[in-house]
C-alpha cells in the first residue's frame, strides 16, 4: 500500500525537458516527451483505471484495465505501455471501454475474498477503488469454481504478512523487488490461473533471500502484502514527512500516524536521497521508540555502585551542573568535556559544542566521527578543500565505472546500494577493493569486473599501485590536473607513484592483490570516462586512514574524475547525522564549517555572537579524553547519544577510564553500555519526538519533524539548553529553527540555510549561500574549494599491527543490514530475528587447521583482550583473515580491537587486529564479568527510588 | 597521560612526513591537533629522556619547534 497521501501517476515521469502536445478526452495538454498515455492523463488530472501500473515501476501491461481508445489505431491499447505521440487523440472513457474494464474486474473479483470490511486495506485498497471506478455490480462467473481463497498466509516475516488469497498477480511486488530493491527474491511461480507469487524457492519469506526492504509491501495494490502494524492499528489518518534516524543515506519518510501512534513508515516518493525506497531498518525498525526499556525519568546517583534515584528534570539538571562546577573549581576548566551525537539533530550537536566552548570554557568536544570518518574530514580538506563528499547520490546514475573501496553498501547503506545496483544493471562497470567477498562482488544481475581482495591494512599500497599503472601507462588527464591543481605537486606525485616500489608486482607482494587484476582495474578506472569512488570505514579505520583518503583524492584529480556528475570521491557515512555533527563544529580543533580555532577572525565572529572568549587551543579528542581520565586530568563528561563503551576499541581501557571520572552524564534512550558507568542520566528523545535537521552523506540537510511529544517531556536540545543555563551560560532558544538561524549566521557554507529554505526546497545540500542559494549537489565544479587541488605524496607505511606466531590471523570488522551501529535501537526491534549475535567468519582452511566447526564457540584473542563468539566457516573471507561485527555488547568485539589509530586523526584501526582463534566451550572471563556487571546495573536501575520533588 | 601512547602517536605523524623530511609538518600537525597538555607532556618527555622512543624526524620537530608547541610560551 502506498502512502495515504501519494498520488500515483501510473508510470514514471520521463527524464526529459522536451514536451509534446496531445489531446486526451478532448483536452489539449502538453506533456513530457516519452510519457505513457497513462502518465500524461494522470498528470493532467484524468485517472485511467489501473492495477498493475504504479509510477515507481516500469510499465508492465498485464492487468488490461487501463485500456484506452486512440484515434486512428485499432483495438484498445493499454495506456500504461503506449507512449504519447504529438497530435495523438486519446479517449479514456467510452461505453466499450467501460464494458471491457468491468469484464476484467469481474475476472479479478471472481477469485478474490469479499471481506472488504475486515480487510486491513479497507479504505486504501486499489482493487476496491477500481471495482468502484468501473462500476462493478455483479460477477457473472460466480465464486464456486477453482480459486485461491484458501491459500495460507505467510506470517514468517516479523513486519509484514503475505496473504496470497488477496493476490491478483499484478507482479508489482516482483517488479519492486527487482527494479527498486535489486534483490530478485520474488517471482511468479506457475502459469495462467495457477500463477502465484513465490519468495525464493517457494519458501517462507524469512527463509528466502528477501531483505525485508518492504518495497513489495509498498507496491502491493491490495492487502496481499501488508504491514502487520496496519493489521494491529488500522489505517493511519495523517502523515508527517520526516527523515530516517538510521544510516547516512538519510531516507525521507512519511510517517503515517493515528493520533500519536505511528502506524507505519512509508518512504517518501519525493525524497531526494531515497526516491521512495527504504530498507528494513528505516521502514520497519522504529519500535525501539516505544520499547519498555526506554528510560523516561531523569536519574542520578553518587557512584556507579549505588542504585539510581529518579528525580525531576530540575533536580537532575541542578545536580549535574553542581557536579560539573565542583569539578571545574577543583581541577580546572580543562577537566570537563562533552560529546555530540551523530544520532541527534544538527541543532542539538551545535548546542552541545557551544555548551562546551562557551559554558565549560574549553574545546574538549568530540563526536563519534572520531572513530569513523574523521580521516575523511582531514583527507578531503587537505586535497580538495572541503571535509565532505563531492557528489549527490544521484550522481551514480551518470557513472560508467564504480569503484567501491572498503564499504559494503548493501548492508551499511542499503538504499543507495539499490540505486547503485540499478546503474550497474544498466551497464556500469564495477571494481571492488575489499578483503572480504561482499554481496556486491556477485549478486543477481551484478558482478564485479574486478575484486581486489587485499590483505587488511594495505589500502595505501593498493591505491599507489593503481596510480602507478595509470601514470606509467599514460592514462592520466594531465590537462585537467595541471590546470586545476598545483602542477609542481602533481609532478612530484607522479614521480612518487611511478617508482618501482609501487609496480603491480611489488604491490602484489605487499597486498596479496594479483598484479594483473590491479592493472586491469587501474585501466578501467582511468578510462571511465566517468569513474566514481565510493568508500567506507574500510578506508578510514586504519593507521593510514587519512593517507588513503588523500590517495583516493589524488587518483580522482589525476584522472579528471572530479567536478561533475558521475565521478568524484564519496564517503558513505555511517550514522544518520555524522556529516551534520561534523559540520556543526563537533571536533575539538574547529568551529562550525570546519574552521580551525587558530583562525582569529573566525574566533572573533563567534566571540561576538556568543559573548564569551573562545579558547584558541585545540581540545581533547575522544581517545585522548580516556587517556586524560586515566591520568587524572579529565573528570567530567557530558555524553549525548553516544555509546563508546561498546563502540570504541579496547573496551577494558575505556571501562577503566569511565570508572576514573567523577561525573559522567549520559543522555540517551536506554541504559546503554556507557550509561552503566554514568552518575547522571538525562532521558533522550527519539527522532519522532522533536524538530530539527539531519545532514546525510551527500551534504543534504533535511527536516526532522516532531510526531509525538518527547516521552520524557524534553527534547534533547531543550535538555542541553537547560544544562547550559544551570552552568551559568544562558541559552534562550524557543525552537530549533532559531538554532539553525544562528548556525547560518556564523557558518558561511550554511548562510542560506533555514527551516523555511528546507521546507520550500524539500532539502538542501550545503554549501547553501548567496552564490548557491538552492544548494550544491556537486562540489568542485570549475575549481576546487581550496583553490588549486593539492596532490600529496602517500607513502605506504605498514601498520604496527601485524600477524605473528602468537596472533597469526588478522581480524577485520564491519556491520550487517539488520543491525545499526551498537544495536541499541535495532536490538530492541524484531530485527534481532535476522541477527541476534555477532558471528566470527573464518575461512575453511583456517578453521580446519584449528579444529573449528561451523557454529562452534571460539575464542578470539588479541594482545589487549579476548572474547568468545560463534564461528561461521565461509569462503567469504580469505585465509589468514577473520571478520565479525560489533552490534551485540556481550559478544565483545571491541574487547579485542586495539588502541592503534590513524596518524592524523586518532580514528581507531578497527580494521586490522592481529588475533588467534581457537575452539572453546565457555565464555571469556571478560564476558563473565560483563554479565555480572550488567546484571548488577540492571538491578540498580530496577531498584531505583523516586525522590522527585 | 601515558607517554608511551604519545610517543606512538607522534611517531605515526612522523611517518607521514618522513618522505619529505618535513619536521615542520610534524610540528605543525601536533600544534594544530593536540591538546596543550599532550604537547606539554611530549616536550617534558623530550627534555627528561632526550626523546626516548621518538623517531628522528619527530625528535627534530620537537627540538626545532618546541617553542611553538609549548602551551606556556
Amino acid at each position: 500500500m502506498q502512502s495515504i497521501t501519494d498520488r500515483d501517476l501510473g508510470t514514471p515521469r520521463p527524464k526529459t525537458t522536451r514536451t509534446v502536445t496531445v489531446e486526451i478526452d478532448h483536452r489539449t495538454v502538453e506533456v513530457p516527451e516519452g510519457s505513457t498515455v497513462m502518465h500524461a492523463a494522470a498528470a493532467n488530472g484524468i485517472a485511467v483505471p489501473k492495477l498493475c501500473a504504479t509510477d515507481s515501476l516500469e510499465p508492465f501491461g498485464s492487468c488490461r484495465l487501463c485500456l484506452v481508445e486512440i484515434e486512428g489505431r485499432r483495438g484498445y491499447p493499454a495506456s500504461c505501455t503506449t507512449p504519447v505521440e504529438a497530435g495523438m487523440k486519446v479517449r479514456t472513457q467510452s461505453e466499450r471501454l467501460a464494458d471491457l474494464r468491468r469484464g476484467v474486474m469481474e475476472l479479478y473479483i471472481s477469485d478474490h475474498p469479499l471481506d472488504c470490511l475486515t480487510c486491513p486495506a479497507n479504505g486504501h485498497c486499489e482493487l476496491q477503488d477500481m471495482a468502484g471506478a468501473v462500476g462493478l455490480r455483479d460477477v457473472r462467473y460466480g465464486y464456486e469454481g477453482v480459486h485461491h481463497l484458501d491459500a495460507e498466509t505467510d506470517a514468517s516475516n516479523p513486519y509484514f504478512a503475505f496473504d496470497p488469497s488477496k493476490c491478483i498477480v499484478c507482479s508489482r511486488c516482483v517488479r519492486a523487488c527487482e527494479e527498486t530493491q535489486g534483490t530478485f527474491a520474488l517471482t511468479v511461480d506457475g502459469r495462467g490461473f495457477a500463477s502465484t507469487i513465490a519468495a525464493g524457492m517457494n519458501e517462507p519469506f524469512m527463509d528466502s533471500e528477501c531483505v525485508s526492504c518492504g518495497a513489495c509491501v509498498q507496491a502491493c495494490p491490495t492487502s496481499t502484502l501488508m504491514e502487520k502494524s496496519v493489521y494491529a492499528h488500522g489505517q493511519p489518518d495523517r502523515t508527517v514527512t520526516t527523515t530516517c534516524a538510521y544510516c547516512g543515506v538519510g531516507c525521507s519518510f512519511k510517517a503515517e500516524v493515528k493520533g500519536t501512534q505511528v502506524v507505519r513508515m512509508v518512504p517518501n516518493k519525493d525524497g531526494q536521497a531515497n526516491h521512495g525506497h527504504s530498507c528494513v531498518k528505516g521502514r520497519f525498525a522504529y519500535g525501539y521508540a516505544s520499547h519498555p526499556d526506554r528510560i523516561t525519568q531523569p536519574l542520578v546517583r553518587a557512584s556507579i555502585d549505588d542504585p539510581w534515584k529518579e528525580v525531576s528534570w530540575d533536580d537532575a539538571i541542578a545536580h549535574a551542573a553542581s557536579e560539573f562546577k565542583r569539578i571545574r573549581d577543583r581541577y580546572g576548566r580543562n577537566a570537563l568535556g562533552g560529546i555530540t551525537s551523530s544520532r541527534c539533530t544538527n541543532e542539538e550537536a551545535y548546542l552541545v559544542q557551544k555548551l562546551v566552548r562557551a559554558g565549560f570554557g574549553n574545546n574538549n568536544v568530540d563526536t563519534c566521527a572520531r572513530v569513523c570518518h574523521s580521516p575523511t574530514g582531514y583527507g578531503l580538506k587537505t586535497t580538495l578543500g572541503t571535509s565532505a563528499g563531492t557528489q549527490a547520490f544521484d550522481s551514480v546514475e551518470e557513472a560508467d565505472v564504480v569503484m567501491i573501496i572498503g564499504a559494503n553498501p548493501t548492508d551499511g547503506h542499503p538504499v543507495f546500494a539499490s540505486q547503485m545496483k540499478r546503474r550497474l544493471r544498466a551497464g556500469a562497470r564495477l571494481i571492488i577493493v575489499d578483503p572480504r567477498v561482499i554481496d556486491l562482488v556477485r549478486t543477481p544481475h551484478v558482478q564485479a569486473d574486478h575484486h581486489l581482495q587485499l590483505r587488511p591494512g594495505t589500502n595505501v599500497a593498493v591505491i599507489n599501485g593503481l596510480a602507478h599503472v595509470i601514470v606509467t601507462e599514460g592514462l592520466t588527464d594531465d590537462a585537467f590536473a595541471n590546470e586545476r591543481c598545483d602542477p609542481d605537486e602533481y609532478a612530484e606525485w607522479k614521480a612518487f607513484v611511478s617508482h618501482e616500489k609501487y609496480s603491480p608486482r611489488n604491490v602484489e607482494r605487499m597486498t596479496g592483490v594479483r598484479a594483473e587484476t590491479l592493472r586491469r582495474a587501474a585501466r578501467l578506472y582511468a578510462k571511465g570516462p566517468n569513474s566514481a569512488i565510493y568508500y567506507g570505514l574500510g578506508v578510514t579505520e586504519h593507521s593510514q586512514g587519512s593517507t588513503m583518503v588523500i590517495g583516493m583524492a589524488n587518483l580522482a584529480m589525476a584522472t579528471g574524475n572530479i567536478g561533475r556528475e558521475g565521478v568524484g570521491v564519496s564517503p558513505l557515512r555511517g550514522q544518520n547525522n555524522v556529516q551534520g555533527s561534523c559540520d556543526m563544529g563537533s571536533f575539538p580543533h574547529e568551529l562550525s564549517g570546519y574552521r580551525h580555532l587558530s583562525d582569529g577572525e573566525t574566533r572573533r565572529l563567534f566571540q561576538q555572537d556568543w559573548g564569551v572568549e573562545i579558547d584558541p587551543e585545540p581540545g581533547l579528542r575522544i581517545p585522548n579524553m580516556f587517556d586524560a581520565a586515566l591520568d587524572g586530568s579529565f573528570k567530567g563528561m557530558y555524553i549525548q547519544g553516544e555509546d563508546f563503551v561498546q563502540s570504541d576499541p579496547n573496551t577494558q581501557h575505556i571501562e577503566a577510564a569511565m570508572r576514573a571520572m567523577e561525573c559522567v552524564i549520559v543522555q540517551d534512550l536506554f541504559l546503554n553500555e556507557t550509561a552503566k558507568f554514568a552518575h547522571v542520566f538525562f532521558p533522550g528523545a527519539t527522532f519522532l519526538e522533536k524538530d530539527g535537521t539531519f545532514t546525510n552523506a551527500e551534504r543534504r540537510i533535511q527536516r526532522v519533524r516532531k510526531i509525538m511529544p518527547p516521552a520524557a517531556g524534553m527534547a534533547d536540545w531543550e535538555v542541553t539548553q537547560a544544562f547550559s543555563n544551570a552552568m551559568g551560560y544562558p541559552m534562550r532558544y524557543a525552537h530549533p529553527s532559531e538554532i539553525m538561524d544562528e548556525i547560518a549566521r556564523l557558518t558561511p557554507t550554511f548562510r542560506g540555510v533555514s527551516f523555511e529554505t528546507i521546507d520550500r526546497l524539500g532539502s538542501v545540500q550545503w554549501p547553501c549561500n548567496d552564490a548557491m542559494p538552492e544548494g550544491t549537489p556537486t562540489m568542485h565544479v570549475g575549481g576546487f574549494v581550496r583553490g588549486k587541488g593539492k596532490f600529496v605524496v602517500t607513502e605506504y607505511v605498514e601498520t604496527d599491527e601485524r600477524s605473528s606466531r602468537r596472533f597469526p590471523l588478522l581480524l577485520t570488522t564491519g556491520r550487517v543490514l539488520a543491525q545499526y551501529n551498537v544495536g541499541a535501537q535495532t536490538r530492541r526491534t524484531p530485527n534481532r530475528e535476522w541477527h541476534d549475535e555477532d558471528i566470527l567468519e573464518i575461512h575453511p582452511h583456517d578453521a580446519e587447521q584449528r579444529g573449528i566447526a561451523d557454529g562452534g564457540l571460539v575464542s578470539l584473542a588479541s594482545r589487549v583482550g579476548d572474547t568468545v563468539l560463534k564461528a561461521r566457516v565461509t569462503e567469504r573471507i580469505q585465509p589468514g583473515v577473520v571478520y565479525t561485527t560489533f552490534h551485540h555488547p556481550l559478544c565483545g568485539t571491541n574487547v579485542v580491537t586495539t588502541e592503534n589509530s590513524d596518524w592524523a586523526t586518532n580514528c581507531p584501526e578497527y580494521k586490522v587486529t592481529a588475533v588467534e582463534v581457537a575452539p572453546v566451550t565457555r565464555l571469556s572471563e571478560w564476558q563473565e564479568q560483563y554479565r555480572d556487571f550488567t546484571r548488577k546495573q540492571e538491578d540498580l536501575l530496577r531498584e531505583r527510588a523516586s525522590v522527585r520533588t | 597521560m601515558e607517554v608511551r601512547r604519545l610517543v606512538k602517536m607522534a611517531n605515526d605523524i612522523g611517518a607521514f612526513f618522513e618522505r619529505g623530511g618535513d619536521a615542520g609538518g610534524v610540528a605543525n600537525h601536533i600544534r594544530m591537533f593536540w591538546d596543550p597538555r599532550m604537547r606539554r607532556e611530549i616536550l617534558v618527555h623530550l627534555d627528561e629522556t632526550g626523546g626516548d622512543g621518538l623517531t628522528p624526524i619527530v625528535r627534530e620537530a620537537l627540538q626545532q619547534h618546541g617553542h611553538e608547541l609549548d602551551p606556556g610560551s
